[in-house]
C-alpha cells in the first residue's frame, strides 16, 4: 500500500479525481431529473407522443450512460480515496462538470432537438426551458471556475 | 377430469413445490458440507432461499390471477421472476455447492452437464442477453402475450423460460460466483450490461408509444404505469446488477494490490 501512497504528489491524482467525479455528475443530475422533474413534480412526460422513434432510441441509450455512469464513476472514486490520491477541489469540479454539461445535453438535444419531452406542459415553455439551460450553463461556469482555481494553485505549488 | 383442471391444479402448486424443492436440494447440500465439516458462507444460502422465496410468491395463485387481469401485475411478476429473483439465485452459487456436496458421480455428472457445448453457448453473455431481452421484445411485439392469456401451458413455458434467460443473464453478467464454462471480460460484460439497460428502456417507452402487447387492448392508463413499471423497476435491479458485477471488479483490484491510478483517462497518462 505504501507505494501507492507516497511517491505521487500530496495533492492527488487531479485528471482522474476530475474524470471520474464527471460520471457521478452526469448520473447525480440524471438522477435528479428522473426523481424530481419526472416523479415529484410529474412536469416531465414519462413519453411524449410527438418524440421520434429516434428519439425514444437515443433516450434508451442515454439512460444506460447515466447508470453505468453513477455506478462506475463511484467506484473509482472510491479506489482513488482508498489510495488518498483524491483531489477534492477537482471532485467538485467534475461534479459540477458533468452535472451542468448533462443539464444542458438534456435541455438541448433532449427536449428541443430529440423532443422526447417538454420541460412542463400546458404552459408557453419558453421560459422554462431559457431556465432550465441557463442552470446548465450556470453550472458548467462555476465548474470552469473551480477547475480554473486549482489548476493554478497546482502550478503555484509545482513552482 | 379434464386436462385443464390438472393444469390449474398443477398451476397452483406446482411452482411452489418446484421452489421448495430446490431450496430443500440446496439445504440438503449445506447439510452434507457442514457433515463433512466444510463451510459455507451463510450469506449465500440465505441469498438462495430468499430467491426461491421470490419465485413462490410470484407464482402464487393470487398473484397469477392478478397478473392475468391486469398488465401492472404481470409486469411486477415478470421483474421479480425474470430479473429479481434470478440475482438472488445467482448469488447463492449453487453449481459451486452442488460440485462440494454431491457424492462423487453427481458431481462428475454436474461437471460433464456445464462442459457441454450448448451450455457453453447459452451462458455467454451475448446469448444470455438475446434470451432475456429478444425474449421480451418478441412477447410483447408479437401476438404470443395475447396466446398466453389463453393457454396455461404457454404461460408456465414463459414463465420457465423467462426466469432461466434471466438466470443465464445475471451469471453471464456477473462471472460468478459460480465459475462459469467462459469467463468473458469485464468489457464485454459491461458493453452487454449497457445494450440490455438501453434496449430494456427503450421498450417499456414503446409499450407506451404502440400499445404494447400486441392485439390485447388493455386501458392507456393501466399501459402506461406497467410500462413506468417496467422502467423504473427494471432500472433498479440493473442498477443492483452493474453494482454487483463493478463492487467484484473493485475487490478483485484491491485484491490484486492494482492501483486506480493507472486506468487509462481522456488526456493521456496523468503526471
Amino acid at each position: 500500500m505504501v507505494h501507492l501512497v507516497s511517491g505521487t504528489s500530496q495533492q492527488g491524482d487531479a485528471r482522474r479525481s476530475l474524470w471520474y467525479a464527471v460520471l457521478i455528475g452526469i448520473g447525480a443530475m440524471a438522477a435528479v431529473d428522473e426523481i424530481v422533474f419526472h416523479q415529484l413534480l410529474q412536469w416531465h412526460h414519462f413519453v411524449d407522443l410527438a418524440t421520434p422513434f429516434i428519439g425514444i432510441l437515443s433516450d434508451g441509450v442515454l439512460h444506460a450512460v447515466e447508470l453505468l455512469a453513477i455506478v462506475i464513476g463511484f467506484v473509482l472514486l472510491v479506489g482513488l480515496a482508498r489510495e488518498r490520491m483524491l483531489h477534492t477541489g477537482m471532485v467538485w469540479a467534475g461534479v459540477l462538470l458533468g452535472s451542468g454539461g448533462f443539464q444542458l445535453f438534456d435541455g438541448v438535444v433532449n427536449h428541443k432537438i430529440l423532443r422526447i419531452h417538454q420541460v412542463r406542459y400546458g404552459v408557453d415553455p419558453l421560459l422554462y426551458d431559457l431556465a432550465w439551460n441557463a442552470v446548465g450553463m450556470a453550472l458548467l461556469i462555476v465548474g470552469f471556475c473551480v477547475l480554473a482555481r486549482f489548476r493554478k494553485e497546482g502550478r503555484d505549488v509545482a513552482r | 377430469m379434464s386436462l385443464d383442471n390438472v393444469l390449474t391444479g398443477l398451476g397452483a402448486t406446482g411452482p411452489a413445490m418446484f421452489a421448495v424443492a430446490l431450496a430443500a436440494a440446496y439445504f440438503a447440500c449445506q447439510l452434507r458440507l457442514q457433515i463433512a465439516d466444510k463451510t459455507w458462507p451463510g450469506w449465500r444460502s440465505l441469498s438462495f432461499a430468499g430467491g426461491c422465496l421470490m419465485m413462490s410468491l410470484a407464482l402464487a395463485p393470487p398473484f397469477m390471477h392478478w397478473a392475468h387481469e391486469d398488465l401492472r401485475g404481470h409486469m411486477l411478476q415478470h421483474l421479480i421472476l425474470g430479473m429479481l429473483a434470478p440475482i438472488a439465485l445467482v448469488l447463492g452459487a449453487p453449481i459451486t455447492l452442488a460440485l462440494q456436496a454431491l457424492p462423487r458421480w453427481g458431481a462428475r455428472l454436474t461437471a460433464r452437464l456445464l462442459a457441454t457445448r450448448w451450455l457453453r453457448w447459452v451462458s455467454h453473455p451475448v446469448s444470455a442477453l438475446i434470451l432475456n431481452v429478444g425474449g421480451m421484445y418478441l412477447l410483447y411485439l408479437s401476438p404470443l402475450y395475447a396466446a398466453s392469456l389463453d393457454s396455461r401451458f404457454l404461460q408456465g413455458l414463459l414463465h420457465l423460460h423467462f426466469l432461466i434467460a434471466g438466470y443465464l443473464f445475471s451469471w453471464a453478467i456477473l462471472a460468478g460466483p459460480d465459475l462459469a464454462p467462459r469467463r468473458p471480460s469485464l468489457r464485454l460484460r459491461a458493453l452487454v450490461l449497457f445494450a440490455a439497460i438501453a434496449l430494456h428502456a427503450v421498450l417499456a417507452k414503446l409499450m407506451v408509444v404502440w400499445q404494447l402487447p400486441v392485439g390485447v387492448g388493455y386501458p392507456r392508463a393501466a399501459v402506461e404505469s406497467a410500462a413506468k413499471l417496467m422502467f423504473y423497476g427494471g432500472d433498479l435491479t440493473e442498477l443492483l446488477l452493474a453494482a454487483i458485477m463493478f463492487g467484484g471488479w473493485y475487490r478483485q483490484r484491491v485484491r490484486q494490490g492494482r492501483s486506480f491510478t493507472d486506468l487509462p483517462v481522456p488526456g493521456g497518462p496523468s503526471s
